[in-house]
């Protein structure tokens, strides 16, 4: 059903952490794969070993480069899925009802068997979330792994989306944004995590978290002068210092002990 | 965006279609019997192979039924609604028509205001889009409306309606181009907005997220040059508007006629391949093919 | 209105059943769950209980089962009937192959066995295929560390009895200052990443150096684009700040290093005590005594009839202005006052930021403490540093300054991962003995201690065919697999019979120059025989490398077999435990193939080689199963450490017939943790040693010092400067001298001298990109969707100058060769640096890929443009493209020029296409094994 709930129970998605992130894919291909064999149908691959290899993928991570204003060119690389948007444009789009937003968890799915693949809630998606499947004809997205996250054959600790769960740098953080207390809210309101295209009223849930300033070791501040302060010029007066020096350590012998 | 033959096939030729069924619901031209027949066939062509065009890039039409579930939100839904609705009774009132040669006035006002109204969901499901900022603009549905007139009152034979609609058809045609090339600036999308980082300038898409092609890019990062913009927005302005009017305007003959309708026709389908090909959709912007 | 959506089942089945093995799709070896449908492989996860990734799975371990599934696998033994090099063969059964086989390498092995070159490429079982060969009795072999890191391992080995790699690691859980040289990937691929990602949680800072700014380095804090090769220079000046400014860990120094070992003036080399010890000289009582004698503190400013300590010999030489910041900064491209900052950061965070543990330990001079000192900076580093030819020093430089700073094994700093840390003198020396129908004297590899131990006849001739422990390069710790054809194509320093490869992509990644191997493997000789007579080769894929072998022994899939990654090898630890793994064929293979393991144990028995052979001459083992259970390497140490004697015992223990078992029900792995008070100060902790003895990684507890001053270098040295009776050939003094100085040193690599850095002003890298392993990525139909084809990239400074433009193309040229392709711009690189990704480009029908694969036309290998020789000298002789000390391979010395052309329709060079043994893959995939 294509309107959108008035309100969702939780809003459950993601943190992003772009300081983190170091690029990896993994969550790209654990996300292929278990969507590949779970929820609906397969994510396809055409010409898979030929020359024009395009498949499926719910999640992919691009970089990017950022000059500042002084200092060298940085790099974020960047993951995207579906950011389940409160406003969700791809669900009101959708003429056969296929795409609806859970009025549980507020995760935007597709019914694959109502979906009619005409594409149009692809159009509606600012950030390049849906893909049709080739082979299926079928729009494909992010399920949030709606079916790991309630899942009771998996044990506690793995009832998160894949992608979270095999994300090596821990850049990924899952849980429910309704929640001020939670984990997700928490890091959003400390580090400042951000929307993607606010200009577009998609009120996504998914959150970004920026970079954190770099490059900022330039040269030898005034509070960190004193730490490099020669204790001598020469490697003679080096030697001075040093015999002072080793009679100060604690744990060698006190002067008496000493010759 | 990938400007798929199928869906400028749909919308020049339901666009055409409706155009076409409008005038006939109202009366103009005033026709019975075979001739009616003629006209209504034309437009019940127009309008139903559009219909069926546009069903060719879905992946699934066999449960295309479905589609008519949510008019509530979709504006693809309503449109499905509304040609389905405006086809059903302009059918009844065209059969009036043919086979009883009587005018079913006020059905065929309804079917009228219908078909426009059809054409006007259609104009919608691109006016909506506000991924596309080309597209997200009152000019849209002025567009499709203006040029779904204009083209049932050629096909309809309404000569003086016909060059007035094309008089403001062109006039829209030229705004909406000259709107629409400063849409994505002007919609504040832009690669920096998209990813939170730096300012427009300072942000720059490095690797893509795979090497290999995927559905994105081939639907929605189609990018015209813009001196073949320029020379395809010229023919197809020529050929829609300006030709038409030429032919028009000469002594009346069934030869020029014809010609103006099909040089209208196939200019709309350049222009309409333009409206397609020229849209950026924003999500070119993650994959560093908009630069504004 | 109201809203409707359909009801989901949230609670779908998973899979029938969980099978719990090793991740093979890199050497990082982390655990994964396989879950299986239906008797099939349906979806891999990473197994949240193992200590290497703690349930976190990397892109190329989470894409396995495309790997497992893909259509490039080899099917049958395959024996070459087409010209080498056409790919032609013809399907035979495992009985012929093996008859093959056994009918070249006996009769060598009764002739001169060394005409056998038996190399392992990216082998995780490398004690027993060195096993092997030591019973079959060539000298020749090696895996492939020698092109890899070996400086990273033999430096680390000879500096602090440990070594990077994935044989320490930071304490990530305390560390606050992390520095990062010339990292891309490593083989600690998740544990690198989760430790980042602590880092990073808790805000700890990271400094990359790297003349590249991607994955680690673009997520570091503060990004070093240092000009490659110079990190040596760069380091040395963060020595020189920190020892002018006292900031130095004098009482860490004195107790654990060789800084107070009194050096010998004459010679240069450690005074020594009757038992061979290395005198100090004790601060408390003024006796000059061993080391280690109990109660001691040694003294770091010491002097003895005019010897002095190492410290002092030291610190006068990174004192001198020579090693000042300003007189490095413009060759390194790092300002001096960057240099400046960094030492002050170290310093700030090891001294200021210090913490205490409350942990007691004792210590090997019987001294016992009350708390552990943390200097919360770590560092790690690997190939950047390594593959160029001063690899070895710039990576002791790195060991010393970590030394200096006090962060070796304490909490925050670097830790070792058992059986690590051992010193080299723990090590076995190399052995290369070979005489007809006998075993090899002793193993193959080692860590030499003085030219005494070196690889060399008797007429002072190499031993081995890779020239491994000559004087070319005398610590080649790890074999020069790089040297192996091009020698044996050369016959210098003799003729072979068979090479005898395994899983390494000889004939094109794996190789410098290419296109000079393949016609190297394919020469005749005035007979029209081929110059190298016969080429085994195991393969499970499809490779480049399998059309250029006479026989072909097709491996299984990493889920098809059985494998044993084992504490004799390398290991799969973690700095607070002792771990091992095996893997176990959680499905079988639908093909006619064999575990390689296993395949070398059926030609052994064939052989009836010693070793594998009873008394009676039955077999030992049937297969590797039964070798990973019943072979002891001492009595009660065997390839499993785990569940030994009734199934409760670790480290020692009788075999176990049930020890498979005992691995697959608990995970697929073993664990054994460091008690509490052991876990750091391990080369000095005599708790740590006591536990090490009695898990088996040694017979005797090992205390040792670090090495700042590593004295078989100077042994070294005084060969080359006439003394003792082994003697370097003349050529080759100076250079000996001058590169083998005990204490760390930089000098250029070797390329700059060789060619004129004007013509060739460009560096080119390549790095490993994270979701590829090197070949083996692009025949996954998953993996080969992110990195199809690779370009070249340019920095702003390049691009601006030659007017480059997206989709444009260049020319690159070396001294060596060129190569035409795609060039792309990135500015977070070092301005005179050009890179691109490592092994992305494949010839045309390997890989059962179409010949149009972007692979094969715009993807590249730099390859073609490195040799495995220097340029001619124009003195007859052969250099090696090596580290003078390791024989390390120096890939990334190379230098290169770059032009503007045209855009072809393919890369250049192109080679025709190899008729492929497997055909090509499907045209869509829509894998699913469930319903
Ligand atoms: N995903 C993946 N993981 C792998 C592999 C793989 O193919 N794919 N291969 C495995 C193998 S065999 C190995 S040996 C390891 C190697 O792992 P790494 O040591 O990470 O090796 P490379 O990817 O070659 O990266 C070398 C890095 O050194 C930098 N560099 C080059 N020259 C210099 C220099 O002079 N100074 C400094 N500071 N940096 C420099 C390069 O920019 C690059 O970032 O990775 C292992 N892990
Ligand atoms: N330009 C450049 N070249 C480099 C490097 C670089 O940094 N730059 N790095 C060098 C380094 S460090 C390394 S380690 C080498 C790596 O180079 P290689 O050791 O050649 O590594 P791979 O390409 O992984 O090739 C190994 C072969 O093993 C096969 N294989 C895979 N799985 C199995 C299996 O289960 N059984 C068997 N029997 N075979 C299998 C693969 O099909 C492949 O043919 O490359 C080197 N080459
Ligand atoms: S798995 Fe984590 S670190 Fe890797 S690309 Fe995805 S978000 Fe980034
Ligand atoms: S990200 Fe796109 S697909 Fe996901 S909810 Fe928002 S608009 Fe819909
Ligand atoms: S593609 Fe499917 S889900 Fe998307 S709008 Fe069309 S019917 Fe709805
Ligand atoms: S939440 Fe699940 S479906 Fe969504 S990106 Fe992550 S793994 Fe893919
Ligand atoms: S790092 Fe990745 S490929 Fe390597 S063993 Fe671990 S999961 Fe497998
Ligand atoms: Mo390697």
């Amino acid at each position: 059903m294509t309107t959108l709930p008035t309100s969702t129970d939780r809003k459950l998605g993601l943190v992003i952490d772009l300081d983190t992130c170091v690029g990896c894919h993994a969550c790209v291909i654990s996300c292929k794969g278990w969507n590949t064999e779970n929820y609906g149908a397969p994510l396809a691959d055409e010409d898979p070993y030929g020359a024009d290899p395009a498949g499926t993928f719910l999640n992919r991570v691009h970089s990017y480069e950022v000059q500042p204003e002084t200092g060298a060119t940085q790099l974020i690389h960047f993951p995207k899925s579906c950011l389940h948007c409160t406003d969700a444009p791809c669900v009101t789009v959708c003429p056969t009802g296929a795409s609806y937003k859970r009025v549980e968890d507020g995760i935007v799915l597709v019914n694959e068997s109502d979906c009619i693949g005409c594409g149009l809630c692809a159009w509606a998606c600012p950030y390049g979330a849906r893909e049709l499947d080739a082979a299926e004809g079928v729009m494909k997205k992010c399920t949030l792994c709606v079916d790991r996250i309630y899942n009771a054959h998996l044990p506690e600790e793995d009832r998160v989306p894949a992608c979270v769960r095999t994300c090596p740098a821990g850049a990924r953080h899952f849980g429910d944004f309704a929640d001020p207390e939670s984990h997700v809210s928490r890091l959003t309101a400390e580090r400042g995590g951000i929307d993607l295209m606010p200009e577009q009223e998609t009120r996504p849930v998914n959150k970004y978290l920026p970079p954190r300033p770099k490059d900022r070791l330039q040269e030898q501040v005034d509070i960190l002068a004193p730490l490099l302060a020669p204790v001598s010029e020469d490697s003679a007066g080096f030697f001075g210092w040093l015999d002072k020096a080793l009679d100060r350590l604690p744990g060698a012998p006190s002067k008496d002990e000493t010759r | 965006m990938h400007p798929a033959p199928s869906v400028i096939l749909f919308t020049v030729m339901s666009g055409a279609g409706f155009g076409m069924l409008a005038f006939l619901g109202i009366g103009l031209p005033d026709v019975t019997g075979w001739v009616a027949f003629t006209f209504f066939a034309i437009a019940y062509v127009l309008a139903v192979g559009g219909l069926m065009a546009s069903t060719f890039h879905l992946g699934h039409p066999e449960r295309a039924i479905k589609a008519f579930s949510q008019w509530r939100t979709s504006w693809l839904s309503r449109e499905g609604c509304c040609a389905v609705f405006t086809l059903l009774v302009m059918a009844v009132y065209g059969a009036g028509l043919v086979f009883l040669g009587t005018r079913w006035t006020a059905l065929g006002f309804v079917g009228s205001f219908a078909s426009v109204l059809t054409v006007f969901t259609t104009s919608m499901i691109y006016a909506q889009l506000r991924t596309v900022p080309r597209w997200h603009s009152p000019m849209t549905p002025a567009l499709l409306l203006s040029l779904s007139l204009a083209g049932g009152a050629l096909l309809t034979g309404q000569e003086k309606a016909a060059i007035a609609l094309l008089v403001v058809a062109g006039a829209i045609q030229i705004m909406a181009w000259l709107k629409g090339d400063g849409a994505l600036t002007a919609s504040g999308s832009t690669l920096a907005s998209a990813t939170g980082l730096g300012t427009a300038s300072t942000v720059r898409a490095f690797e893509p997220p795979h090497t290999g092609t995927n559905y994105l890019l081939n639907e929605f990062v189609h990018v015209v040059g813009r001196k073949h913009g320029l020379q395809l927005r010229v023919i197809s302005f020529f050929l829609m508007i300006v030709l038409p009017i030429g032919m028009l305007l000469l002594p009346f003959s069934h030869l020029f006629a014809a010609l103006a309708v099909l040089s209208h026709l196939a200019g709309t389908a350049v222009s309409r391949w333009l409206f397609f090909a020229e849209a950026e959709h924003v999500v070119g912007l993650y994959y560093g093919k908009r630069t504004t | 209105m109201p809203h409707t959506q359909p009801s989901l089942d949230l609670s779908p089945p998973v899979s029938d059943e969980i099978r719990k093995t090793t991740c093979y799709m890199c050497a990082c070896r982390c655990g994964i769950n396989v879950h299986i449908k239906d008797g099939k492989v349906a979806y891999i996860e990473g197994n949240r209980d193992h200590p290497v990734n703690k349930g976190v799975l990397c892109a190329k371990g989470s894409a396995g089962i495309m790997q497992h599934n893909a259509p490039s696998r080899l099917r049958r033994p395959l024996r070459r009937v087409g010209p080498r090099g056409s790919g032609e063969f013809q399907e035979i059964s495992w009985d012929d192959a093996l008859s093959i086989a056994c009918g070249w390498l006996e009769n060598i092995r009764h002739d001169a066995p060394e005409k056998l070159a038996f190399f392992t490429g990216r082998d995780q079982s490398q004690s027993f295929t060195s096993f092997w060969a030591q019973n079959y009795g060539t000298p020749n072999y090696a895996a492939h560390g020698g092109f890899c890191s070996v400086n990273m391992a033999a430096g680390g080995i000879y500096t602090m009895g440990g070594a990077f790699w994935e044989f320490g690691q930071p304490d990530w859980d305390h560390t606050r200052l992390f520095m990062l040289f010339g990292v891309a990937e490593d083989h600690d691929s998740n544990p690198i990443k989760m430790g980042l990602g602590k880092l990073k949680a808790r805000g700890a800072r990271v400094i990359g150096v790297n003349p590249i700014r991607s994955g680690y380095n673009a997520v570091a804090d503060e990004w070093v684009g240092i000009t490659p090769g110079t990190d040596g220079l760069f380091v040395l000046a963060l020595i020189h700040c920190l020892i002018k400014a006292g900031k130095i860990d004098l009482d860490y120094l004195s107790r654990y290093t060789n800084a107070p070992v009194l050096l010998d003036q004459e010679t240069g080399l450690f005074l020594r005590d009757d038992d061979g010890k290395p005198l100090v000289r004790d601060r408390r009582g003024g006796a000059v005594c061993a080391f280690d004698t109990p109660g001691i503190y040694p003294d770091l400013n010491a002097s003895h009839d005019g010897h002095r300590t190492v410290f002092q010999h030291m610190a006068e030489r990174y004192l001198s202005p020579e090693h000042a910041p300003e007189a490095v900064a413009a060759q390194c491209g790092i300002p001096a006052e960057r240099i400046r900052a960094i030492a002050a950061e170290l310093a700030r965070v090891a001294f200021d930021e210090a913490f205490e543990i409350a942990c007691e330990w004792t210590d090997f001079r019987g001294e016992t403490h009350s708390s552990m000192t943390g200097r919360p900076v770590s560092m790690h580093a690997m190939r950047g540093v390594s593959a160029h030819s001063n690899g070895f020093q710039t990576c002791r430089a790195l060991h010393v300054l970590q030394i200096l700073l006090g962060t070796v094994e304490v909490p925050g700093g670097f830790r070792f991962k058992p059986p690590y840390p051992k010193p080299a003198e723990a090590h076995p020396t190399p052995h290369c003995w070979a005489r007809p129908d006998a075993p090899l004297d002793g193993p193959h590899l080692g860590f030499v201690r003085g030219p005494e131990d070196l690889a060399l006849k008797p007429d002072g001739s190499p031993a081995r065919i890779d020239k491994a422990f000559t004087w070319e390069n005398p610590m080649s710790a790890h074999g020069l697999m790089h040297m192996v054809i091009s020698n044996a194509h050369a016959g210098d320093p003799y003729r072979i019979d068979t090479l005898f490869l395994y899983m390494a992509n000889m004939s094109w990644n794996s190789s410098m120059n290419s296109g000079g191997v393949m016609e190297m493997l394919t020469d005749t000789d005035e007979n029209g025989d081929y110059v190298i007579p016969h080429i085994i080769y195991s393969d499970a894929y499809s490779s480049e490398m399998v059309a250029y072998a006479d026989l072909i022994l097709p491996d299984t899939t990493y889920l098809e077999r059985h494998d044993c990654i084992s504490l004799l090898d390398r290991p799969i630890c973690e700095a607070d435990a002792a771990a091992d793994a095996i893997r176990w064929p959680v499905v079988q293979p639908d093909r006619d193939v064999r575990g390689f393991q296993t395949a070398l144990i059926q030609l052994a028995n064939r052989m009836k080689l010693p070793g594998f052979t009873n008394d009676d001459r039955s077999p030992k083992w049937k297969d590797y199963a039964d070798y990973i259970v019943s072979h002891e390497r001492r009595p009660g140490i065997g390839p499993l450490a785990g569940f030994r004697g009734d199934g409760s015992q670790s480290g020692r223990g009788e075999v176990n017939p049930e020890q498979l078992d005992r691995y697959i029900e608990n995970g697929g792995f073993f664990v054994n943790h460091i008690p509490e008070g052991a876990q750091y100060y391990k080369p000095w902790n005599t708790a740590y040693q006591e536990w090490a003895v009695g898990m088996g990684l040694f017979d005797s507890p090992q205390p040792y010092l670090f090495q700042l001053y590593v004295e078989p270098m100077r042994k070294f040295q005084r060969a080359a400067e006439g003394d003792g009776e082994r003697q370097p050939p003349d050529h080759l003094r100076q250079r000996i001298i001058q590169t083998m100085d005990p204490f760390p040193i930089w000098y250029p690599p070797f390329e700059d001298a060789n060619v004129d850095p004007d013509d060739f002003p460009v560096h080119a890298l390549t790095q490993r990109p994270m979701a590829m392993y090197h070949s083996w990525g692009s025949q996954n139909a998953w993996l080969r969707q992110l990195h199809g084809h690779n370009p070249l990239y340019l920095p702003t400074r390049l691009w601006r100058q030659h007017g480059f433009r997206d989709g444009d193309w260049a020319r690159v040229t070396s001294a060596h060769g060129s190569i035409v392709v795609p060039v792309a711009h990135h500015g977070g690189l070092n301005e005179n640096t050009i890179w691109t990704w490592n092994a992305i480009g494949k010839r045309k029908g390997a890989w059962a890929l179409s010949e149009d694969a972007p692979e094969a036309t715009r993807g590249f290998l730099l390859n073609h443009l490195i040799h495995e020789l220097q340029p001619p000298k124009g003195d007859g002789l052969r250099w090696s493209n090596s580290d003078p000390i390791t024989g390390q391979a120096a890939w990334f010395d190379l230098r290169v020029k770059i032009e503007k052309v045209a855009a072809p329709d393919e890369c250049a060079p192109a080679f025709p296409p190899l008729r492929s043994p497997v055909g090509q893959g499907p045209a869509e995939l829509t894998w699913k094994v469930g319903k």
